[in-house]
């Protein structure tokens, strides 16, 4: 369904293939379309019948694997023609790599793989990179198959705080793909100075000129943070507040949308001045739009991981050799490079620091204690509690 | 003797077999399992039980009386204002178009080769608030300088407009294209004036081209998504859109496919009258 790519020809420019990112990022927050293609049709129900944990594992490769992702999410050549560590991967293994960027947001991409999975049958995808949630609804529900982790030796180079969240303590079923930070990103010759604050998008000089993410995990809950709220356990009074306040803002015009990863389009094209926003994404951005900047709010940001599972369906041996494969701190740094997002391989500070010693210092890559102690994840719990969904949904106008 | 001969009274049935089959497998089936997921609840988690869940239907009634009835708006005033544009438009091509018509039948369609998706997209880049459009008009002053034409009600009806013209076009195309010429100069020799002849022969003459285009045109329309999604704020939702959301994104399958059901009755509903009105006959021309 990445069709506006695949229509694309001959060498392009970074500039014009973020533009056309952005369109592919559009085209990407239409699941009903996805759908329709996609389809109930699944791959061979062979699969059917393997729950989560009761894999038998082929230890051979296949020949191609197929990997669902973010867009934005990994290296590009300089003319953005390739993905240079894919291209490493197919040359050491031989396994060819379909590489989708077709997860525009958590709520979305569930709908469109939640039909086939809850039949038992897979969705043509080996790997899909949801985010922690997501990773473990998905985990809950009995959707995921368990690594082969005798192909994953590089797993010991995962990073310590990241190896055992409490729905997969022994990282039995999930790998981190990068860390991620919510905050805003801008424009400030637009804005007209600095912002340092989420409440600042409610101020009526940006009337219209502001997105917002459809996820009530980065909205709602940098609002939480500027309120002084707690998002581990956040608290339904406040909750409420804020879904008055954002719906006001709706009514009134200032919110011109609510957006998955498809903001980058609206933002580097100038239809929105200001855009709840994902770290790395603004720094790819700026080669669109060379003023924009990204800040984490002083009341803090959010942060959660994304993260790579193996579905139904999925070939585990090669999956699992896919996941190895990224976590050689070298490969890791050519990736973490380019996306601007938080690697989670030991050892990729000190493999960046060949590639551009300033990169090691980073702080979008390798936050400093004091940026780290200012980030902050929103309550699974709260996410699947279904009064706050439908709270939610009413603010976000569907 | 072979069967059929000895049956042949059953040789009309069995033409129609394939019809019926298809109809059978794509609208009784499906709209029995619509009606039947309309009356379920449940979530992902704990699975979804038919438990004649009427709730479904006045809960999504009610949360959203405001999209549905914006739904039957913007599709409205996108059908007339398809009427308005392909009528002198097909006219012109019908009576004027010579042996250019098929050439100027294939410039309205040409447009349409390319997805719809992406012709949407291309309206989000051509109504840009940075955009040329936007800047033209604002120097006309039709647009207020800090006013937009992306995000907002007017973008989503132009694109809903310029998305389903051919399906307006066409059907009237074939209507006016049937008219004999020699009537309308009939009407002229009896003294008929230009403007009589047409309300009185022309247009009578094409209804079945109006009535056809229209219900091509709105039905489509009234649950189309795409334009508000990509041209609209959350101030233009549309039906289309929340049964988007609930189907594929909160994954509660019972109220979408009730709303998916009040959104088929009430377009039922309304082309009943509307055929009422016209009479149906005209349909069939």
């Amino acid at each position: 369904m990445n069709y506006p790519f695949e229509r694309i020809h001959g060498p392009m420019t970074r500039k014009q293939l973020l533009r056309r990112a952005a369109v592919g990022g559009a085209t990407l927050s239409l699941p009903g379309l996805l759908a329709a293609c996609g389809g109930e049709g699944g791959i061979e129900g062979e699969q059917a019948a393997t729950g989560a944990g009761e894999t038998t594992v082929v230890q051979e490769l296949a020949d191609e694997i197929t990997v669902s992702n973010w867009p934005f999410y990994i290296d590009q050549n300089d003319d953005a023609t390739s993905f240079p560590t894919l291209d490493q991967f197919t040359q050491e293994t031989g396994v060819k790599v379909n590489y989708l960027e077709d997860i525009n947001s958590n709520e979305e991409f569930f709908g469109e793989i939640q039909a086939p999975l809850s039949r038992g049958q897979g969705i043509d995808r080996d790997i899909i990179v949801p985010t922690a949630w997501l990773a473990a609804r998905l985990l809950d529900l009995g959707y995921l198959q368990k690594l082969d982790k005798s192909a994953i030796p590089n797993i010991e180079n995962l990073e310590d705080t990241l190896a055992s969240p409490p729905w997969d303590p022994n990282r039995d079923y999930s790998l981190p793909w990068q860390s991620y930070i919510t905050g805003v990103g801008y424009d400030p010759k637009k804005v007209g100075g600095e912002i340092t604050s989420v409440e600042q998008l409610l101020d009526p000089a940006l009337k219209g000129k502001v997105t917002m993410l459809d996820s009530m995990e980065d909205t709602a809950a940098l609002f939480m943070l500027e309120m002084g709220g707690d998002v581990a356990n956040p608290d339904q009074t406040m909750f409420n507040e804020i879904c008055e306040k954002l719906k006001k803002a709706v009514d009134d015009g200032q919110i011109r949308q609510f957006t998955g990863n498809d903001y980058t389009g609206l933002l580097a094209g100038g239809d929105a001045w200001a855009s709840l926003a994902w770290s790395g994404d603004i720094v790819i951005l700026q080669a669109d739009n060379p003023n924009l900047e990204f800040r984490i709010p002083d009341a803090g940001g959010i942060s959660s991981v994304d993260t790579m599972v193996i579905p139904t369906g999925g070939d585990v041996f090669t999956a699992s050799t896919f996941m190895n494969f990224f976590y050689d701190p070298a490969i890791a740094a050519q990736v973490a490079a380019y996306v601007n997002y938080i690697t989670p391989v030991k050892g990729t500070k000190e493999a960046i620091a060949e590639i551009d010693p300033a990169l090691a210092e980073n702080p979008l890559i390798f936050p400093p204690p004091d940026v780290l102690e200012n980030l902050h994840e929103f309550s699974a719990e709260a996410i699947e509690n279904p009064e706050f969904q439908e709270q939610w949904q009413a603010v976000i106008g569907v | 003797m072979s069967f059929l001969h000895r049956h042949s009274w059953l040789t009309p049935y069995l033409l129609l077999a394939p019809g019926i089959a298809f109809l059978v497998l794509f609208f009784v089936v499906p709209l029995y399992y619509l009606g039947y997921t309309s009356l379920q609840e449940g979530t992902v988690q704990v699975g979804y039980t038919f438990n004649w869940a009427w709730d479904n239907y006045t809960s999504a009634f009610s949360t959203y009386r405001e999209q549905f009835f914006r739904s039957l708006q913007y599709a409205g005033i996108a059908t007339i204002l398809a009427l308005l544009i392909s009528y002198p438009l097909t006219y012109w091509i019908a009576f004027r178009g010579g042996r250019w018509k098929n050439l100027l039948l294939l410039f309205i369609i040409a447009p349409f080769f390319v997805t719809y998706l992406i012709r949407t997209l291309a309206w989000q880049n051509i109504l840009a608030d940075d955009g040329f459009v936007v800047g033209v008009l604002q120097a006309l002053g039709i647009v207020a300088d800090d006013g937009r034409l992306l995000a907002t009600s007017t973008a989503v009806i132009a694109g809903i407009t310029y998305n389903f013209l051919p399906f307006m076009a066409l059907p009237l195309y074939v209507a006016l294209e049937q008219i004999d010429p020699r009537l309308i100069e009939a009407a002229k020799d009896l003294y008929s004036s230009s403007t009589k002849a047409f309300l009185r022969v022309t247009l009578p003459l094409s209804m079945p081209g109006v009535i056809a285009g229209t219900l091509l045109t709105f039905i489509p329309a009234a649950g189309d998504f795409i334009n508000a999604e990509l041209l609209g704020t959350p101030n233009q939702a549309m039906i289309g859109n929340v049964i988007q959301s609930k189907f594929l994104e909160i994954t509660d399958y019972g109220q979408a496919a009730a709303m998916s059901v009040i959104l088929m009755a009430v377009i039922l509903l309304l082309i009943a009258v509307y055929t009422r009105i016209l009479g149906t006959e005209r349909m069939a021309g």
